[in-house]
Parts: structure tokens; sequence; C-alpha cells
């Protein structure tokens, strides 16, 4: 299977660049982790809008029992992935990498001109130096300030008896607030960001299926064939 | 004129005595029946005063001091199971009373220490030293909101001091026949006290058709007060049914299930003293030094026997803790008073309550004599006054959303001896404390009463007016406030300097009673919400109702620019790939 030839000029050096190979890249736990954070954070970004008055869609009573058990949902499930990225080694792809700014220069200009993307995915290399701090300001700034204001705002009755307690729901219902509007503000730009690959839905293919083409060097195609640890399916 | 069944206590044609000039019409115009037939013809000839029927019970003629009309003379049933004595067989009830005294003193033959205990009572005493403000209160002294005072005036007021002939300073409060236990423990129904004085001349008429009380009948008839015996005088408080509390109304006889889950009369049926727990004749649940947060909850087994709160039988916890919303609403009990959510209007029984009073109008006459116009229909069909001219304007209203605020139990009364700047808005006759912040205060309902009464404009302090009384100095006759208030300053020795403006006053009324089935409990979203019944209350964040002004306008700019970014920059990639292709074809 990895004996096939590819013409791409830039894909002479095998050694290190290898040939592109239908690969696994998420794995049914990563995607079942992607698309039910994705639903659990639209549910709670839209009931959350309702409890803040943003919108009168839905009552009260509604809004916060959803609001609620989303909340709970969503935290099960990021203690799941925690766990699942620090056995798998996963967590290293959320490292900062270099070349950002060359990404960056790629989505305000290279891509309107036609310009490669000047980043190659990899199976160790699954997303961009940009991707790598957004998700990461994700995990370690809105998460965490999002589930951290909503866990007390949460037990809010286990402390409302203190003098402070008023002016202590009042800041945290304001990191709460000011968290949903950067998760808001992240997910906006991450959907559009899906629709720029090959064609608008390739990324998001890429997200259901789990296989996407990717280079793999000689070294990690002798480990797969070695050990089939990696679903590998070529030609899609 | 609706002159039919037992009318307790009218007063007719007092408003025609009106100064010295109205003597005279007065004695021109002596037998009453023939003054009625006379009017009468006289309307009928008149075109413009040809009205219905109803219309004309609206009108004037209707008697002035009919505070109390008891149509439902029927005790409430109180299903205490058998009591285990009989007074009809006790030999010394087996008599002829000739007066409530006579009925005491055999009361007190067997009950040898309820004298003793009762006269402990504020039923009996009036008078309420403020433990933690120092301040002495009771009717009294106080100054009220609604006929301003009854000190000086309890010829008429004291008819609900449960005592026999309080009408002047010479009242003996060491007497125990003074005491009237059948006014609380009349199980008949047909028990019912006058005035103590005749007041004005005018209104020497009341009573009309009313039967003489059976004095061995009521007195062999006697058990635990049923809502009625309580209601004779809590349910008509400020002058009329339902006029100062708004959830104290005569519908509170009978209430059924939707207007009083617990006095539901073909349900639970409680009656007052069921919550109102009692220990020697002394009533918890006191309205100068309110429990308005009570942490102590359930008693041991047995009853607690010292508080009226909802928290001594329903606990500080008592919705469902398997359920997220029960967990929620447990979680709300120490900032929201029970009654908040479970009250969720007052004066829902067909009774209209009284929310503005303005004596500034008071004293008009028509034809040299006094009037009422009773324009406004409540949900039961009686028409109530809302001009009278012994008293001023009023409005009521009805299904009323109460006024909430953060209440700590301390209520703080101006009394005759405060001193207040008229300029600040209005005075605060019974105002509350409570704050968000003092961990003690919960977010309470109340009545708010407006009125705008007579005050002493040079010495600012509140004043006492004469209202009552058989002299030509009392206002129910004369119309003249400047004699009325300074008789009434000067008989109870208050310093008063002879000039007098009026003021606006407000006077609140802790709700706790007409708490609805639990499936009529306010929702979440009627005080999580941008105009929710807590819009007013300030200085805490409350989920729904607030949001940070600038936060939420960079919160909404940050989605919109995303938005409004991500869209240009798709359009500009459409917009190349366009050129691209175009430029690939050449």
């Amino acid at each position: 299977m990895s004996s096939q030839t590819n013409n791409s000029s830039h894909n002479t050096k095998v050694k290190t660049r290898g040939e592109k190979h239908y690969v696994m890249i998420y794995t049914r736990y990563e995607r079942f982790w992607h698309w039910s954070q994705a639903l659990l954070i639209f549910t709670l970004f839209y009931t959350g809008l309702g409890l803040h008055g943003t919108h009168d869609l839905l009552d009260f009573q509604t809004a916060v029992i959803i609001h609620t058990y989303g909340a709970l949902a969503l935290m099960v499930l990021w203690i799941f992935t925690t766990f699942w990225n620090f056995t798998t080694g996963q967590w290293r792809q959320y490292l900062f990498k270099e070349g950002v700014l060359k990404v960056i220069r790629f989505y305000a200009y290279g891509i309107l001109v036609g310009e490669p993307h000047p980043y190659k995915k990899g199976l160790q290399r699954k997303q961009n130096a940009l991707q790598s701090m957004a998700y990461m300001a994700f995990m370690v700034l809105i998460g965490p300030a999002l589930w951290a204001s909503g866990i007390i705002y949460l037990v809010y009755d286990l402390w409302s008896g203190h003098s402070w307690s008023a002016d202590g729901l009042t800041l945290i219902a304001f990191i709460h607030t000011a968290a949903a509007f950067l998760m808001g503000t992240f997910v906006i730009i991450h959907i559009y960001m899906t629709t720029t690959g090959k064609t608008p839905s390739h990324y998001i293919k890429t997200m259901v299926t789990g296989y996407d083409n990717i280079e793999l060097t000689e070294a990690e195609i002798a480990y797969i064939e070695e050990t089939h640890a990696i679903a590998i399916k070529d030609e899609p | 004129m609706n002159r039919t069944g037992p009318k307790l206590f009218m007063c007719r044609g007092h408003n025609r005595h009106h100064g010295i000039k109205m003597h005279k019409q007065q004695y021109l115009l002596a037998a009453k029946s023939s003054i009625r037939a006379s009017l009468w013809t006289l309307m009928l000839l008149l075109p413009h005063t040809i009205q219905s029927a109803e219309d004309h019970s609206r009108q004037a003629m209707d008697s002035d001091m009919n505070f109390r009309i008891v149509e439902d003379s029927g005790p409430s049933i109180r299903d205490d199971g058998e009591s285990t004595a009989d007074h009809s067989k006790f030999e010394i009830l087996q008599k002829d009373f000739n007066n409530g005294p006579e009925v005491t003193e055999a009361c007190l033959s067997c009950h040898t220490e309820a004298g003793r205990h009762f006269m402990q009572s504020i039923h009996w005493t009036w008078e309420y030293d403020h433990p933690s403000s120092g301040q002495k209160l009771g009717k009294k002294t106080l100054i009220n909101t609604f006929c301003t005072n009854a000190k000086g005036n309890e010829g008429m007021c004291a008819q609900c001091h449960a005592g026999y002939g309080w009408k002047d300073e010479n009242f003996d409060f060491s007497k125990q026949e003074n005491i009237d236990c059948l006014v609380c423990h009349d199980r008949t129904g047909s028990y019912y006290k006058t005035p103590n004085s005749t007041g004005n001349k005018a209104c020497s008429i009341m009573f009309e058709g009313k039967k003489p009380i059976d004095w061995s009948k009521v007195a062999q008839s006697v058990g635990k007060p049923g809502r009625e015996n309580c209601g004779a005088c809590h349910f008509y408080g400020g002058g009329g049914d339902g006029v100062k509390h708004g959830d104290l109304d005569s519908s509170l006889k009978r209430p059924n299930r939707e207007l009083d889950v617990h006095m539901d009369a073909e349900g639970l049926n409680f009656a007052c003293t069921t919550c109102h727990v009692t220990r020697q004749h002394i009533w918890a649940g006191s309205r100068y030094n309110v429990i308005a947060h009570d942490t102590e909850g359930l008693g041991l087994p047995g009853e607690r026997r010292d508080v009226a709160t909802c928290e001594s039988c329903h606990s500080e916890a008592p919705h469902d803790y398997s359920s997220l919303v029960g967990i929620k609403l447990n979680g709300h009990t120490d900032k929201i008073a029970c009654q908040t959510c479970h009250i969720p209007t007052i004066a829902r029984g067909g009774v209209a309550t009284m929310v503005d009073w303005d004596w500034r109008t008071a004293g008009k006459t028509r034809d040299g004599a006094g009037f009422k116009e009773k324009n406004y229909s409540q949900a039961n069909g009686a028409h109530r006054a809302t001009y009278k001219s012994i008293k001023g304007n009023f409005e009521y209203a009805e299904n009323l959303v109460p006024h909430y605020d953060w209440f700590d139990g301390q209520m703080n009364y101006t009394t005759i001896e405060t001193k207040f700047d008229p300029n600040q808005g209005p005075v605060e006759i019974n105002g509350y404390q409570g704050s968000h912040n003092d961990g003690k205060s919960r977010i309470w309902p109340f009545k708010r009463m407006h009125t705008i009464q007579p005050y002493d404009k040079v010495n600012n302090t509140m004043v006492y007016m004469h209202l009552w009384g058989d002299d030509d100095d009392a206002y129910w006759g004369n119309y003249d406030f400047g004699r009325a208030i300074k008789v009434g300053m000067q008989k109870n020795s208050v310093p008063y300097s002879g000039e007098f403006d009026f003021v606006e006053t407000y006077s609140f009324w802790p709700i706790t009673h007409m708490v609805a089935p639990k499936e009529d409990a306010m929702g979440c979203a009627d005080c999580h919400s941008k105009q929710g019944r807590l819009a007013d209350l300030n200085g805490f964040y409350m989920p729904g109702r607030d949001s940070f002004g600038w936060l939420d306008i960079l919160g909404y700019l940050a989605l919109g620019g995303a938005l409004l970014g991500v869209l240009l920059h798709a359009l500009l990639r459409k917009i190349f790939s366009k050129k691209q292709s175009q430029g690939g074809a050449q």
C-alpha cells in the first residue's frame, strides 16, 4: 500500500516527507469528544444566552435545567478527555509550534491568491501552529474560566450565606459571561475555518470519518505496517 | 339602599350634623324614615337623578360607618373533634346574663387563671414595647395611615379591643370582668360588638335590624376560635373589609383551595390558631417584631409553640431534593421568603384592598350634608366607597401584585413623637428594615398603602385627630380638621403648633396569608427577567434580570465582529477564486 508513487514535486525527499496516505487521524474517541462537545457547547451557549436575557425563546426554568445538565455532562466529558489526552500523549498536539505567523499570513492573504498551506499535516502534527495555539487557549483559558466559574455558580447555595455572596455572585457571573462570549467568538471562527480546506466540506468530512490524506514518514509507514495500530486506507 | 340582612354598626345621617348650622336642619328632618321617603320622591322627580337601582345603591344615602357588614353570620366549621367539656351543661352558664361582664365572671369562675394570662396579651393591652428598637408601640398610641389614630377615638376604635367599655382614659385595665371572652370564643356566629360610645348625634342609629345578643346561648356555645372570630376584627382592619392588609378579608371565612390552600374550607380548613399557636393566651406571629427568617425550622417532636412561620411546619428546605428544580428552589429559601413565591397576588378572594387614601378631599358636602360615592365594584359584587365626606378619597386594588423588598423583621415606626422631614418623600409610618447583604434579610412581599394625611407642619410630627365623639369638636360631625387636630392633640397632651398641612405617608404590611396551591406559585421568570417583579431591587446580581453594560456590548461586538469577519473573508475568497479561474482560463 505504501509503494504508490506520488508525483508532487515537493514530495521527493522520501525520508522526511512521506507520500500522502488516507489515514485515520481522528480516532473514534476523539471524534466522539469533538462532536459531543460541539453539541453541548451549542446547547450551553443557546440556553446561556436565554438565561442572560439575550433572548426569551426558552422559559427560564427549562433553560436552567438544560444548562445545568449540559454543564454537568460537559464536565464529565472533559474529565474523560483530560484523562484520554494524557494517557495517549495526544496532549502534545497542543503544544506551541513554530510558524504561527506564516499560518496567519496564509489565512490573511495566501489563501486568497492560491498559495499552498504553509503547514503540512502529519500523524504527530494534526493541527497547524495557529490551531494548536487556539485550542490551547480554549483548553487552558476559556474552558477553565467557564467551568471554574460555572462550578462556583452551580454551588452558590454553599456560599450564599456569606456577607460577600452578593459581590461574589456578581464577579462569578461576570467571569462566566465574559468567557461565554469568548467561547461564542471562538466557535464562530472555528466553524468558518473548517470551510477553508480543499473543498468547503473537506475538514468537516474528516472530523466525521476520522480519515484524512496526510504524508507519512517511512518510519510511520513501517510502524503502521508492523502494528496495524492506525487504520489506513489508500485512495479515498 | 341595601338595607336587608343584619348589618353591623351603621351610622346613618350623621353627616347632616354639620356644625351648628346643621343642627337646625337636623331637627327639621327628625323623622328618619320620612327623610328617606322624601329623598326618594325627590330623586324620582328630578330627571337627572333617575338612575338604575344599582347606581342608587352606590350613591349617597348609604350609611356611613358600616365598616363591618357581615352577611354570613354562621360560624365557620372548626374540626377539632369533640371537646371534653360541653359548656351548655355547666350550671353557671345556665342563667340569664344581662351583659358581657356577667358572662366573663362566669367564665373566670372555672378558668381561674385565664384572666391573668389574657391581660398580658396585646389584644388586651394594645401596647407593645419593642425589644430591639425600644419603641413603645401598640394601637393604644400609634399613628396609622387609615383613620390615623385610635388614641382618643376609643369609643369607636376599641370595638376591636377584646374588652368591654373602653371609651376613654378611664377604662380600668385591671378589672378581669372587663375582658370580652366571647368575641373570640363564641361559636354561634351571632355575637357582635358595638362602639363603646355613641359618637356624634348623627351616628346614634346603629345595629338596625340586628337581633340583641342571646347571652346565655353564646355563653353556652363557646369553643376555640374560628376564622370568623379573629376575622371580626382582623378582616376589617383599617376601617373596612380587606382595607388594611390585602391578605386578610372576609373571603377567608370560607375560602376555597385557590384562595388559601391552608384555610380551604373544603380541604385543610385551618383555623387562624392552627398557625398562630398560643401559650397562655399569647399568640405567635407578631407584626411588630416579625420573624422574617426562621432558621430553626421544624421543631422537635410535638409542635413549636413560639412561631407562626411557614418553616415551623415545612422546614427550611421544603422542596423536593430529588429534582434539580427542587434543589434550586431550596437554594432560594435563605434569600426569598416563602410568601414571595407562594402568594402570587393578594386581595384575590373577591374583596378589594385599599391602596390609596387621600384625606385632603374629606369634608365636602352636598346640600349641606355629607355623602359618599361608591364607584368601585369588587369581584364579589359589592360596591366600595371611593369617596366619603368623613374620610376623603379612596382607591382600591384586587389581585394586587405586592411590593417586594429585603426585610430582616424589624419594623421602624413613625410615632407621634417622631420628627421627620416632609420634603424627604413619603413618611414611612411603619417602615421595614433590611438589605441584601446583611446576611439575615429575605425578600418579602408587602402590601404598601399610600395615604395623604394631616401633620403638624411646624413641628414636623404626625397628629392625633379627634374623629369620634358626641361633641362639636369631632371631625366626624363638623368636618373641621383644625379643631379635630387641636382637640386630638390637646386631649392626649401632645404639643401642637396649631398649624397643619397634609403629608404623604406609606405603611407596609408584610404579606403572609392567601397562600396559593403550589401549582399556582410564581415561576422563575416572574423574577428572573428584565421587567420582572424584582426589577426595582438594586445592589445585587440576579440571573436573567441583570447584565453588565459594557461587557455585553463588548461581547456582542466580538460575536458580531467574528461573524462579520468570516463573512467578509468568505466573500474575498470567492472573489479571488473567480479571478484565478478566469485568469487560468485565459
